[in-house]
């Protein structure tokens, strides 16, 4: 089992797969977000009750939803790490963290900017809106524990715990704070069978969502090449490939 | 005279003789919690409004405080890395030292906490409920922190690290905590909050300390 996956645990090869990987992952993000974005402000029909305001959705959401995922891809790495004890493993989590804390944030941002005009209000201690800074938090304890470290590998063992902790707390936070207090509008697309949300205001959404799913895979991607590239600088496939590019 | 009876003894021997660590925190929570009356105003009705909230983050301030040294000696002379060398389960050793340092830390601010409510303003169901969320909730702080503090005992700067990665981990307990005292202050049955506390305590009792055992070791490479 899994077999196919083991030449990865060496960062030359990860590297490599990285290199072949980002063209597919870019263009899904340009092709996605342009598409979708375009088809959102531009096209799609405006919402009875919230007007033009609700376009904002286009990137709230799918911010909103892949903040959460990349967290658990996060720690999925973390665990993978823990288990196989691949450094490769280690390098992706904390390639994606920083990409994770900025979707976040842009998912409170527009959920800000959104909240002024409708609640007429910036920042309300609603149940999501609290979830989401909380999740914002724990990417940063992510990074900080991780930075802490002089050495990658520990460091590594280390943040995967922590991010392991977090995705145990996610539901549980998630779920306290509703309870605790409530505001937000509920979820209008994952009802399955009938949602409630209308088709030609549904597709723009879909797609926007894939683009925002490029987008991370293209910047952690990115990332991950610079954490391989610092992490193995002494190596001579490294230096071979900075002279490379160098001499370009 | 078994291990784990002996590591629990040597713990509190140690902690007897170096008092200061139990009084701190304890100071620490009681001028927390006095400098609320003073920051917000005296009325009454919004210290009993605030108390049960500001209580519970006193308690999880001063825990944060005092559990920074709690490996921290053993991790510099090496005990520690003996306790792992022992044929005792190292999960076992942890959970012990960790219930030692509840017990000699948490309690005392337990112990304390009539005197607070009193200042407060809180009323006498308030109290107990107050009571009951401290006794079952305060163990999860430390059972939860220890892993944190596991993880950055081999840093030189752990303690603010250590507040920046544990804290938002004890939101949900903080939430269902102070809204079991505010339900007592309506004369309500807060017994529902008191169970899903106690099933946060179940599960962490079960699972931190094998993270513990394991955060340890990370820190020992």
């Amino acid at each position: 089992m899994f077999v196919w996956l083991h030449p990865y645990a060496k960062t030359e090869r990860a590297y490599a797969l990285c290199n072949t990987l980002m063209p597919y992952f870019l263009s899904a993000a340009v092709l996605g977000l342009s598409v979708g974005l375009v088809w959102g402000m531009l096209f799609a029909p405006s919402d009875y009750q919230q007007g033009d305001s609700f376009r904002i959705i286009y990137i709230h959401v799918p911010s909103a939803i892949l903040s959460m995922g990349t967290y658990v891809a996060m720690a999925i790495a973390g665990l993978v790490g823990l288990v196989w004890q691949w450094k490769t493993a280690y390098m992706s989590m904390i390639a994606m963290a920083p990409v994770g804390a900025l979707v976040c944030f842009i998912s409170l941002f527009t959920g800000a900017a959104w909240g002024k005009p409708m609640w007429g209000t910036w920042w309300i201690w609603d149940a999501r809106l609290t979830s989401q800074l909380i999740l914002l938090f724990l990417y940063f304890g992510v990074m900080a524990l991780y930075y802490a470290f002089s050495d990658r590998q520990q460091a590594g063992k280390a943040a995967a715990i922590i991010a392991l902790i977090g995705v145990i707390n996610i539901p549980i936070i998630h779920y306290s704070v509703e309870w605790w207090n409530t505001l937000h509008q509920g979820s209008t697309i994952t009802k399955i069978g009938k949602p409630s949300i209308a088709p030609s205001m549904k597709w723009p959404l879909l797609v926007s969502i894939a683009g925002f799913m490029g987008l991370i895979g293209t910047l952690t991607l990115m990332q991950l090449k610079n954490v391989i590239i610092e992490r193995e600088l002494h190596r001579p496939w490294v230096k071979q490939l900075l002279s490379q590019q160098e001499t370009k | 005279m078994s291990p784990l009876y002996s590591v629990i003894h040597r713990d509190f021997t140690l902690a007897m003789r170096q008092k200061a660590d139990i009084f701190q925190p304890l100071t620490f929570f009681v001028l927390v919690i006095t400098l609320f009356p003073i920051g917000v105003g005296p009325a009454p009705e919004t210290l009993q409004k605030i108390g049960p909230g500001v209580i519970w983050v006193a308690a999880i301030l001063s825990a944060l405080l005092g559990m920074e040294r709690l490996f921290r000696d053993d991790f510099n002379d090496g005990v520690l890395e003996q306790m792992q060398l022992s044929n005792l389960s190292l999960s076992w050793i942890m959970f012990a030292k960790v219930m030692t340092h509840w017990l000699l830390t948490i309690v005392p601010l337990i112990l304390i906490s009539p005197l607070l409510a009193l200042f407060l303003n809180l009323t006498m169901p308030m109290y107990w409920a107050l009571l009951a969320t401290l006794l079952l909730g305060t163990p999860i702080l430390s059972l939860l922190g220890s892993i944190a503090v596991a993880l950055t005992v081999g840093l030189q700067k752990g303690g603010i690290l250590l507040s920046l990665i544990i804290i938002p981990v004890f939101i949900p307990l903080l939430i269902f905590a102070t809204s079991a005292v505010d339900t007592a202050l309506f004369g309500l049955n807060y017994l529902p909050q008191l169970a899903i506390i106690a099933a946060m305590l179940c599960i962490a009792m079960a699972l931190t300390p094998m993270a513990m055992s394991y955060a340890i070791k990370v820190s020992h490479q």
